[in-house]
């Protein structure tokens, strides 16, 4: 950028060492953390996403001494070193563990901390829901990982199987229930985190930044946040079964009662083999940024890069049968999920060729990192070629729930996440410790991950393929496994030892090693803005992108940065401000501003957190004052911290461009994470309507000839009440926006009365038709169908008077309306939720 | 998302094809599973079944190919070659066209391995 061009702009002049301290020192305190115990209140992403990551690691380190302690049992034949019923808890907490309290959270604690400093934005668009989202994760994973000291963690595979998980005869105590309610609360935590970095993604981008221009690891975000959106909701809707059937006898899984434990296969699945990916992408995504670095070049074929992530996200969803090979579906169900299990080898395939391709052709620096890279390759293309074998069916018959699966998974997982992060730790620490980590200990470590990890996990395909079965506490000596299983045990803790070696380098002091230069490994991308120590703030200006390698390729880029010479060099109004942008073309649409520090996410997150642990222990009274008090936290965190109306229309943002500070509808990401938001709620809501179609295929009569529905009239005058909701919310919001606000809110009222009466008829039809859910499946799956739906419209009620209330108190106007623009989106959701519910409990059984 | 004539590209049309083979693999999964629950006579021959999802795969492909075409030519007609990253409309419409292209291939691949299994797989066994 010429000086001329910066000084057309009528600004202040960056040039002027005064001016910009002026404005370094108006930054640094607008984005300062809180100090003292308040510092437990900061929602900024360097801050959530530094505790999200060590939380997840905490939990990793947990879930590994799980493991030595499975190896020391298996080391020999016949050990006693645990108990049968304990071994079954270890095995159970280290596979939920690591993958419910690290792989996924750790792709969103990353995400958190890299993302808007990929992005050159200041933070994420919702600081305070990666903040609750973080809280969600601490307070479900210390409940749930904590269990196992009192002995009453969840005992019955990461899978939970029922019948198994659903008898008490077979799993008595709490620990199904702790993994259910517990979990459930974590994929809150998911969910929310998606909803942040979809957003974050397509709206906070930099100006200039057009997708053709997006680092590669915000397309590996995007994928993936979408597949959470696709995939956690089927999982929560067969929660919602499972705890429904442990706490009061809903039989969906019972086969003596019409239930099938099949669906619960299907539901799990469902989610968890996308889950595998969502695990892998963001893992690999670290790869696509430290690959073009040492290289020195950047990446040869981003399009087959962005085909491998967007196709892989696609057939993943196509494969969940392969884990239920054995369940004896028809040969030709079985078929099509082995096809997609193929097909999927093609985008994983194309992506690690796209990696070697750009280091043949670059002039490669072998670092610690690139070392935990090439690791991580041949490690997953072992795991991946075991893969395209357990995809075949009856290979699988033969290796299933034998440790050839277990050394599979553990080839794919730790050569897909597991490396490719450690590679990610060594690359990025600068980003966040402003030093760099030891290069002789990086080399140690991996040495001793690689040989160790390979000693452990490479007998155990032998062991499995002699008969060893998986999650057995111990073996006969008959069995021929004993020396396989010693080595294995010995390679774990070489393993281990090269963890801790990399733990010793992340908490060793080093306050006395000079502080890193400033983008230590010459790297192109907008992350190595950052300076050693980094600034709170992100980036001192907000840059315009004309490239895919900013660093390498814009010139004079980090000095124009540097010096203001972008947008928002400054925070005149002491607030927290960020860029928002145009999907396509990254062209800016408004300054948002972001909320500060506070402690009601954290307190939100308590009382929900409440809620789900109450109701584990069947504690009705306090889960119910819980709810309240969660419902309340909520509200007062919507209503003190959102859609705030500012103190100007719009602001100059620098260079002469001046922004609107408030915007509603589509062009707010508020609007967005609602629709993100409710598609995942959809999603969930598909999840059951699946449950119900389910039943109705593998039963030669569903609804059974004799059984009472809730029949016709009920469910009509309730559609009927929801309809008008759904329009009442939708003029309220069109008669608001033209400035008829007296009618807009008589709207509001008779929506928030209608949606409740909805409700209400809703449950009647199955309630004054007698149906026990305890009884059958079908009227198990009517009212649980029904009760959703009614849920949704009293949250619609309780939005549509929040509006009103809100329009009465002045922070809602015809200009400045964002809240009734988002709850009639809402409405389009959940009139959508009740019209299918009615046309599939009453008008469905007219049809057969 | 116009499939004649030049096309503004954007995310939608990005994965237009695999949302086809999405489409056309839930269509398998839930027509053979439907028809052979709830698993009364397995050794009856599914001849309709297996029609039925040769027919819609027939569709798909034909929908796909649509989508090849369309990326194919206007991102020749585009300049085709290495121009994906620069910063210009072009440059962005000329990725996403390219992408497309690569998408829908792997997505016309996929759809021909799913149908795959009704080729030999004639009854519910």
């Amino acid at each position: 950028m010429t000086e001329r061009e910066n000084t057309a702009a009528d600004g202040p002049d960056q040039e002027d060492e005064e001016v910009r301290r002026g404005q370094e020192e108006r930054l640094r305190k607008v984005w300062a953390a809180p100090k003292g115990w308040r510092y437990w209140s900061a929602v900024n992403n360097t801050e959530v996403g530094i505790w999200y990551t060590a939380a997840a690691f905490g939990f990793m380190l947990f879930a590994g001494v799980l493991a030595l302690t499975m190896r020391v049992q298996l080391a020999v034949p016949e050990n006693d070193f645990l108990t049968a019923t304990f071994y079954n808890q270890v095995y159970t907490l280290h596979g939920t563990v690591m993958m419910f309290l690290f792989a996924v959270p750790i792709f969103e604690a990353v995400a958190i901390i890299l993302l808007p400093e990929m992005l050159g934005a200041r933070d994420l668009p919702f600081p305070r829901l990666s903040a609750f989202g973080f809280w969600c994760f601490m307070i479900g994973g210390v409940f749930v990982a904590g269990s196992i000291f009192f002995d009453a963690a969840p005992n019955a595979g990461w899978f939970m199987y029922p019948p198994l998980t659903t008898d008490e005869r077979y799993t008595p105590g709490y620990g199904p229930d702790i993994w259910l309610l517990g979990l459930s609360f974590i994929e809150i935590a998911s969910l929310a985190a998606a909803v942040e970095l979809i957003v974050g993604t397509l709206k906070c981008r930099p100006p200039g930044m057009r997708l053709n221009l997006m680092p590669l690891y915000a397309w590996y975000v995007l994928v993936v946040a979408g597949m959470i959106l696709f995939a956690f909701p089927p999982l929560i809707a067969g929660d919602i079964l499972f705890e429904l059937e442990r706490m009061f006898d809903w039989p969906f899984f019972d086969p003596s009662r019409g239930g099938d434990p099949v669906l619960w296969q299907h539901l799990f699945w469902i989610f968890g083999h996308p889950e595998v990916y969502i695990v892998f992408l963001p893992a690999i995504a670290l790869v696509a940024m430290i690959v073009p670095t040492f290289a020195q070049r950047p990446i040869l074929g981003y399009s087959w890069i962005v085909l491998a992530a967007v196709g892989t996200g696609f057939i993943s969803f196509g494969l969940w049968v392969h884990h239920m090979y054995t369940t004896g579906l028809p040969a030709i169900s079985l078929g099509f999920f082995s096809a997609a299990s193929e097909a999927v080898a093609i985008p994983t395939g194309v992506q690690i060729f796209v990696f070697l391709a750009t280091l043949l052709t670059g002039r490669v620096i072998f670092s610690v990192p690139m070392l935990f890279v090439a690791g991580a390759l041949a490690t997953f293309v072992i795991g991946g070629l075991t893969g395209v074998m357990v995809a075949l069916a009856p290979f699988d018959w033969q290796a299933h729930d034998t440790y050839f699966v277990v050394a599979h998974l553990h080839y794919v997982l730790i050569g897909g996440m597991l490396f490719p992060l450690m590679a990610g730790v060594y690359y990025y620490w600068p980003i966040i410790g402003a030093r760099k980590l030891s290069d002789r200990l990086g080399r140690i470590a991996f040495w001793l991950m690689f040989v160790g990890f390979n000693v452990a996990f490479l007998p155990m395909h032998w062991a499995g393929l002699m008969g060893m079965p998986r999650r057995v506490w111990t073996y006969p000596e008959a069995l021929g496994v004993g020396i396989s299983n010693l080595v294995s045990s010995v390679g774990a803790f070489v393993f281990a030892s090269g963890v801790l070696v990399i733990v010793w380098d992340v908490i060793r002091p080093r306050s006395r090693e000079p502080y890193a230069k400033r983008n230590p490994w010459t790297a192109g991308t907008l992350e190595w803005l950052a300076r050693m120590p980094s600034e709170s703030w992100g980036v001192r200006s907000v840059p315009i992108i004309s490239s895919r390698y900013p660093l390498w390729e814009q010139p004079n880029f980090v000095d124009d940065v540097d010096k203001g010479r972008f947008y928002l060099p400054d925070a005149e109004e002491m607030k927290r401000e960020t860029l928002v942008t145009t999907v396509l073309d990254g062209k800016p649409l408004h300054c948002l501003r972001v909320p500060g520090p506070s402690f009601m996410p954290m307190i939100a997150a308590i009382m929900t957190g409440a809620v789900f642990i109450f109701a584990t222990f069947h504690w009705w009274t306090l889960t119910i004052t819980a709810m309240v008090l969660s419902i309340a936290s909520i509200i007062i965190w919507l209503w003190r911290g959102t859609a705030q109306i500012p103190e100007k229309a719009e602001k100059d943002v620098g260079l002469g461009l001046k922004l609107p500070l408030y915007k509603s509808g589509p062009d707010s990401i508020g609007w967005w994470a609602m629709f993100i938001t409710m598609t995942g709620d959809a999603t969930a809501f598909v999840g059951l309507i699946f449950g119900y179609f389910y039943f109705f295929t593998i039963h030669a009569d569903f609804p059974p000839p004799t059984a009472v529905g809730p029949g016709v009239f009920w469910p009509s005058i309730a559609l009927l009440l929801f309809a008008s909701a759904w329009t009442a919310a939708l003029f309220a919001r069109i008669l608001n926006r033209a400035g008829r606000v007296g009618p807009a809110r008589g709207l509001m009222a008779a929506g928030s009365v209608a949606s409740l009466a909805a409700s209400a008829t809703l449950l009647w039809g199955p309630f004054t038709n007698g149906l026990d859910p305890s009884a059958h499946v079908y009227p198990a799956t009517v009212w649980v169908l029904a009760i959703w739906t009614a849920v949704h419209g009293g949250v619609g009620g309780l939005m549509l008077g929040y509006c009103l209330a809100r329009s009465y108190a002045d922070r809602m106007t015809p200009e400045y309306d964002i809240d009734i623009s988002n709850v009639a989106l809402y409405w389009h959701f959940a009139g959508g939720t009740a019209l299918v519910t009615v046309a599939t409990l009453a008008y469905f059984p007219m049809l057969m | 998302m116009q499939i004649f004539g030049r096309t503004k590209d954007n995310l939608w049309t990005l994965i237009a094809a695999p949302v086809i083979w999405g489409i056309h693999f839930l269509f398998s999964y839930f027509l053979a599973a439907f028809r052979c629950a709830p698993n009364a006579d397995i050794f009856e021959s599914i001849g309709s079944t297996r029609v039925a999802i040769g027919f819609v795969t027939l569709v798909s492909l034909c929908l796909i190919a649509l989508v090849i075409r369309r990326a194919w030519h206007e991102w020749l007609t585009g300049g085709g070659g290495f121009r994906n990253d620069q910063d210009t409309p072009e440059g962005r419409e000329s990725f996403l066209e390219f992408s497309t292209l690569l998408l829908a291939g792997l997505s016309f691949a996929a759809v021909v391995f799913e149908t795959m299994p009704i080729l030999v797989i004639g009854d519910c066994r």
